[in-house]
């Protein structure tokens, strides 16, 4: 069974990484931007596994790892979504561009 | 183990001398206004009477039954307590001294405090601050007594100070008086300004002599072998010996406390507190305190003789000049205030001119003498123009005259007063000069020629004063009421008077001396004629001039010219301090320093402060408050880092 070279699977974590990135900065719709968030983070759990599994295949310290981003990912997603919906209620908006009041 | 008892039993009975006055200016100072408003004249008036049976007693204790060691009257510590310890051989203690003029003072201070007490009773009735006034009151006499007890030097000035605190509170009592808060400050000043000599004073002698303690200072400062006085006298700076230096800035000291000349700016200001304040403090206690310090220190004193002629000079020169412009002033309370520099100047010529011991210890003995018969005629001369103002409402002698029908008592009680100054046998004041004018004229016929003039101008102007109030016209305010005031202000009146009368019979030649022995001291009547004549004279002139209203007064004052009008600006003094403050210190060094202060420490702190500005003013776009640029700042910054770390640094 041919395996799937390291090369292949860096290269989709950072595809991922970068359409997220992007989402991120473009997006003004802060719930697609906490989607974008999460795109990052799951590339960078492709990273964990891939060097988890092609470098140290006797350990499992990257996989551990990528459970603890899954679950704070989770944990991250409902503060982010309690901000937004509290957003919501003091700016009737998740335009990010709406609210700029925290600056000099 | 009899001295442990006695010295037990002084300690019994000096503590509460000290803490009953302390305990009710904090009892009046923390409660009086809220709940105490009608007692307290009443509370401070009985603790000052209980001070006063006390101090009797103990003063008649020592002076009478055992303060006495084989024919010397002894200097006694009553207690000691450690107050500060710098170093086993430096600290600052806290005690009691017992010897007689503590003695003589405390019974002077307490009984001259007591009669301002039961006057103010009746002066200050309806005073909105007074319960304020009598906290005062007590602040004072517990920092007078202290002074006077202080065994140490540098605990009398502390309460050195708080006498200043406490007439600088009590001057500027009517605090909405511009005039009498100006005069307030001024004293402070101009006796914080001497007390810095007398601070750098106590340095000197108590960096040579090793200790704070009067008792050790003395021994060692005059013993000719000890080291300390090896030490402090062939020290010298500008070609004088440090001990010169330290006892001149000590005097300074006290000729700031005791307004002698050229410090004396301060007390005829001063009398814009209230009247009974200017008999204790201003007349009769505070400011003999300079008089004090320098009889504590004598035997120091007496060792160095250039210390001494100062002292002796400059007592002369403010007796003089204080009677010259006392002659002039036309407001009753000024001409008092002149009258006290000018006897305050008697009291120290007499110590500059007295030497330590015997028969050459006179002039000390007749210094304090002085000063024990000057406190009651002089509190008894400012109570009863207190008494007057109050009356009168008015401090210009132009308001007054004709006053002897209306306010009898005062009018026998000024004149006692008047003619115990004046120095007429066989009142308080002819003992006490007498003995001064003896002494001088053993030691020093020019100062002699001083004193006798100044005795002469100082029976001139009392009785100046004395026929414009109660003679010269008819009354010319018409009052049915009792213009004497109430029984409070009368009774104190009297017991002065009497005092005034009898306190010249008290023995106080045989009971405070420079030595401790007591001394004989015999009238020679030849000697005292001439001044009696002289003053009888001057009483004389002052009646001719002043009895009734003509011109001989108007007619005098043109005859002397300028040198009158030179008096009536009291010689210029306050233009010429008023000139060195104004134009000299604030020119040459105020303004520059001004300048200095608001060109370059301001211009810096300003700059810094503007650059800060200026840069924050350039960078605070930065912060927008848009997320998203803040996430491109920490994306661009991480890539930054990463390309420096992967690819430059290597």
């Amino acid at each position: 069974m041919s395996t799937v070279p390291l090369t292949h699977i860096l290269f989709v974590s950072t595809a991922l990484f970068f359409i997220g990135m992007y989402g991120l900065f473009t997006r003004r719709n802060m719930i697609t931007m906490l989607m974008s968030v999460e795109l990052i983070l799951n590339s960078v759990n492709i990273n964990f596994v891939a060097f988890n599994k092609y470098l140290y295949p006797q350990k499992a310290d990257g996989i551990f790892f990528t459970i603890f981003i899954i679950t704070i990912a989770a944990a991250e997603a409902a503060v982010a979504i309690a901000i937004i919906i509290n957003l919501y209620r003091t700016h009737k908006s998740i335009d990010v561009d709406d609210a700029t009041e925290l600056k000099w | 183990m009899k001295e442990r008892v006695r010295l037990m039993n002084y300690q019994q009975y000096l503590l509460p001398v000290l803490l009953l006055p302390l305990a009710c200016f904090l009892l009046l100072g923390l409660f009086g206004k809220k709940h105490l408003k009608n007692a307290s004249g009443v509370i401070g008036t009985a603790s000052m009477f209980a001070v006063t049976i006390i101090s009797v007693l103990v003063a008649g204790r020592y002076f009478f039954a055992d303060g006495k060691v084989d024919g010397v009257y002894q200097h006694l510590i009553a207690y000691k307590y450690n107050w500060l310890a710098f170093s086993p051989t430096l600290s600052i203690d806290m005690g009691a001294i017992v010897d007689p003029i503590s003695m003589m003072m405390i019974v002077v201070v307490s009984f001259i405090s007591l009669m301002v007490h039961i006057f103010s009773l009746g002066y200050m009735k309806g005073e909105e601050r007074f319960t304020t006034y009598y906290a005062y009151l007590s602040l004072f006499t517990f920092s007078m007594l202290g002074l006077v007890l202080s065994s140490n030097i540098f605990q009398m000035y502390i309460f050195w100070e708080l006498v200043g605190v406490s007439s600088f509170l009590l001057i500027g009592f009517y605090y909405n008086k511009p005039s009498a808060v100006v005069a307030s400050k001024k004293a402070f000043m101009v006796t914080r300004f001497a007390d810095f000599g007398f601070l750098i004073g106590i340095l000197v002698l108590s960096f040579y002599g090793g200790t704070l303690d009067f008792n050790a200072l003395i021994q060692r400062l005059t013993a000719p072998q000890s080291g300390e006085f090896v030490s402090i006298t062939t020290a010298s700076f500008l070609g004088i010996s440090m001990l010169t230096w330290g006892l001149c800035l000590v005097f300074v000291g006290g000729a700031g406390k005791s307004a002698m000349f050229p410090l004396h700016i301060w007390l005829p200001d001063a009398m814009e507190g209230p009247t009974p304040v200017s008999a204790l403090i201003h007349a009769a206690t505070m400011v003999v305190a300079g008089v004090y310090l320098v009889a504590r220190l004598f035997p120091v004193f007496a060792i160095d003789v250039p210390a001494l002629q100062i002292v002796t000079w400059v007592g002369a020169i403010s007796a003089l000049v204080a009677a010259i412009i006392a002659c002039t002033q036309t407001d009753i309370k000024r001409v008092l205030a002149y009258s006290t520099m000018s006897q305050i100047g008697y009291m120290m010529f007499a110590l500059g001119i007295s030497r330590y011991g015997g028969e050459n210890g006179l002039g000390y003995t007749a210094s304090l003498f002085h000063l024990f018969t000057h406190a009651f005629f002089k509190s008894l001369l400012f109570l009863g123009a207190g008494v007057i103002i109050h009356f009168v409402h008015s401090n210009d002698l132009k308001d007054m005259g004709g006053l002897r029908k209306l306010m009898p008592v005062t009018h026998i009680a000024f004149l006692v007063a008047c003619l115990a100054i004046a120095g007429v046998p066989p009142f308080a004041g002819f003992f006490s000069k007498e003995e001064i004018l003896t002494a001088s004229f053993h030691s020093n016929k020019i100062i002699y020629a001083i004193a006798l003039f100044t005795a002469v101008l100082t029976a001139f102007y009392m009785f100046r004063l004395y026929f414009s109030i109660f003679w010269r016209k008819e009354a010319t305010v018409h009052g049915t009421h009792n213009a004497d005031g109430t029984a409070s202000m009368k009774i104190p009146l009297i017991v002065l008077m009497i005092c005034s009368v009898g306190a010249g019979l008290v023995p106080i030649t045989k009971m405070v001396t420079s030595d401790g022995v007591p001394l004989e001291t015999h009238m020679d009547v030849l000697f005292s004629l001439v001044p009696i004549v002289l003053v009888l004279f001057a009483i004389f002139f002052a009646a001719r001039m002043y009895k009734k209203e003509n011109g001989s007064a108007g007619k005098m004052a043109v005859a002397f010219g300028s040198f009158y009008k030179a008096a009536t600006k009291k010689f210029y003094v306050d233009e010429i301090y008023l000139f060195i403050t104004r134009k000299v210190i604030f020119n040459l060094i105020g303004r520059p320093a001004a300048w200095i202060d608001r060109n370059i420490i301001d211009a810096f702190v300003n700059g810094v402060a503007a650059t800060t500005a200026r840069i924050s003013g350039l960078i605070k776009g930065l912060q927008s408050g848009k997320v998203q640029t803040y996430a491109l700042y920490f994306f661009s910054g991480i890539a930054g880092l990463a390309v420096l770390f992967i690819y430059l640094w290597k």
